[in-house]
């Protein structure tokens, strides 16, 4: 479903800010594949989300989603394919437009937006069932600004708003770290339950290995702009915490710091 | 200081208002909904005028010569849409490349002279600033209001369809927007194009209502837009929520705008110090939102998730 074949990304190259993102990724995903992802700061993750996500160009390699190349495609074109959630509450949806405004502008992500009606009555019905699943309320406050909604509530919507029209991959850039635990807990099971349900290929990026262990068929752990750990199947299944940090230092040749890595 | 004066004064205040707040609904269009302080306004108003003057003289229908002036105006914020999408130009950079380029293009368009009469006895116009107490319906502010409606009902449609919500995600919040499928780019140059042509529409109704196109006559235009964009707020947004209401309080802005400006006239301030009055107005109110938010607001508390990194 996902191809990434030699991915390098060099940010400012030639200036005094030059930083080497990506040095050589090389990622591919089956239909249905749910892979979490970890690493410290810096290591690439959400690099290789974007770039996946058409954020920036690649320097070198290829990136296929669904087998169709996108590699030259603008990011506005690549969303066609794609689900997206982000760290920041605040950039998944328009806050100055209200609830099911947002959710008609997901539900045309990838069609021509021409000059029908933003939004009919028939959708506003299928919004209000959709909003029901998450049971935060919402469905009755659909003409609401986004911008009132609380941080878990928006990050909640950006989530049903990423599946809407069922995306051909799901990137989830640690749609979590921004709430509190408990709101956090809840959206972490509302992905996993999102996910499994639509039966959708999707990435995760999280800074709790406890997560990234517990969610999933596979997981990958990035370091300096590289995937030095792949786990997958039975293995990833029964994989606990000493194997991951032993796979890390005998991959990357390191002792894995947990502060770095923020672990809990 | 006699009342009379000033009473005498009051309607072409309101007409020359109603036409100022035509320009204003352009400028809400950039500055509120695409989020970017477009001053290539400054210069499009002027096209708006001249491109009308020029083709009224020259024996051409008035609706046919405003209609090629809003198509005109709609050029010049092409051209800014270019400098700032192709040319990754600042917004506001492109806006004032395309105004001083227009200074010259307009003077062009009017034969390379800096003003051209376009008289009502000579011309079939629209509007003129002689009937302004004209108690019949000459008065040029039922055309005036009428065109107003028009352009509200609209917009309120255009910004209720696919594409004018998508121009209102871009202004918002455009890494959304572009996460939706959006191209952030040629949205933000449909807006600037539109608002541009409505400036230069109401451009060339200002150039019948006073009775000349002037290469000057957009100096300083986006300020007395601003004006009367925060000028509406600040009077009516407790009580107009409606997008369409939004927008007849920027167009009701204007007039106090510019009853106002007639009121300290008649109490003797001298016309030349009337742009710097202005800008210190809008100055101030635009100081507004970051004082109220600076001194006047309960410090948020940082969440605690916002550490995690």
């Amino acid at each position: 479903m996902l191809d990434i074949n030699h991915i390098a990304k060099t940010f400012n190259p030639g200036t005094i800010t030059e930083k080497t993102a990506l040095v050589d990724v090389d990622l591919h995903l089956n239909e249905g594949d749910f892979v979490t992802v970890i690493g410290g700061n810096g290591a690439g993750k959400s690099t290789m989300l974007n770039a996946v996500a058409g954020v920036f160009q690649v320097d070198k390699g290829s990136i296929k989603i669904g087998g169709v190349d996108v590699t030259g495609l603008p990011e506005y074109k690549r969303a066609k394919y794609l689900g997206r959630v982000f760290q920041d509450p605040m950039t998944g949806t328009a806050a100055t437009m209200n609830i099911e405004e947002n959710m008609a502008l997901a539900m045309r992500r990838g069609e021509r937006r021409g000059l029908r009606w933003g939004i009919n009555a028939m959708e506003r019905d299928m919004y209000r069932e959709q909003l029901r699943t998450l049971g935060l309320g919402l469905e009755d406050r659909m003409t609401s600004k986004v911008g009132l909604l609380s941080g878990g509530q928006r990050q909640a919507l950006t989530l049903l708003m990423a599946t809407l029209r069922t995306p051909k991959l799901l990137l989830l850039d640690e749609h979590t770290a921004a709430l509190d635990p408990k709101t956090a807990a809840k959206v972490l099971e509302l992905s996993a339950r999102i996910i499994e349900e639509r039966k959708l290929t999707a990435m995760m990026i999280t800074h709790n290995m406890k997560d990234a262990i517990a969610m999933g068929n596979r997981l990958i752990m990035m370091n300096e702009g590289r995937i030095v750990v792949d786990v997958a199947g039975e293995q990833k299944k029964r994989l606990t915490r000493q194997d991951l940090m032993g796979l890390f230092e005998k991959a990357a040749g390191q002792q894995l710091d947990g502060d770095k890595l923020l672990l809990s | 200081m006699e009342i009379v004066k000033l009473l005498n004064a009051l309607p072409g205040a309101v007409s020359q208002g109603v036409i100022w707040g035509l320009m204003a609904i352009g400028v809400y269009i950039t500055y509120r909904i695409l989020d970017v302080a477009d001053l290539t306004v400054d210069g499009s108003i002027a096209t708006g005028g001249a491109v009308a003057a020029m083709l009224i003289i020259g024996g051409c229908n008035v609706w046919v010569a405003l209609l090629i002036a809003f198509l005109a105006g709609m050029l010049a914020g092409f051209v800014t849409g270019m400098f700032h999408t192709f040319m990754g130009i600042p917004a506001i950079l492109s806006g004032i490349l395309t105004q001083l380029a227009l200074y010259s293009i307009n003077l062009r368009i009017m034969g390379n002279k800096a003003n051209v009469a376009l008289s009502v006895n000579k011309y079939k116009l629209l509007v003129s600033s002689r009937n302004a107490r004209a108690l019949s319906l000459e008065n040029p502010l039922i055309v005036l209001v009428i065109f107003t409606i028009a352009l509200i009902a609209l917009l309120y449609w255009f910004f209720g369809t696919e594409r004018g919500c998508s121009l209102r995600a871009t202004g918002a919040n455009a890494n959304m927007a572009r996460a939706q499928g959006i191209n952030t780019n040629f949205d933000k140059v449909i807006g600037l194009m539109l608002s541009n042509g409505i400036v230069a529409l109401s451009g060339g109704l200002l150039t019948q209502y006073q009775g000349f196109a002037d290469v000057g006559m957009g100096r300083g235009a986006i300020v007395i837009g601003l004006a009367a964009v925060i000028i509406g707020e600040v009077v009516f947004s407790k009580v107009f929520h409606n997008f369409a209401l939004k927008l007849l309080a920027v167009s009701l802005g204007a007039v106090i705008y510019y009853l106002v400006i007639q009121v300290v006239l008649w109490l003797g301030l001298n016309t030349n110090d009337l742009k710097l009055l202005t800008a210190l107005v809008v100055a101030f109110f635009l100081a507004m939102p970051y004082w109220k938010a600076k001194y006047f607001s309960k410090k948020r508390e940082s969440k605690g998730g916002e550490q995690h990194a």
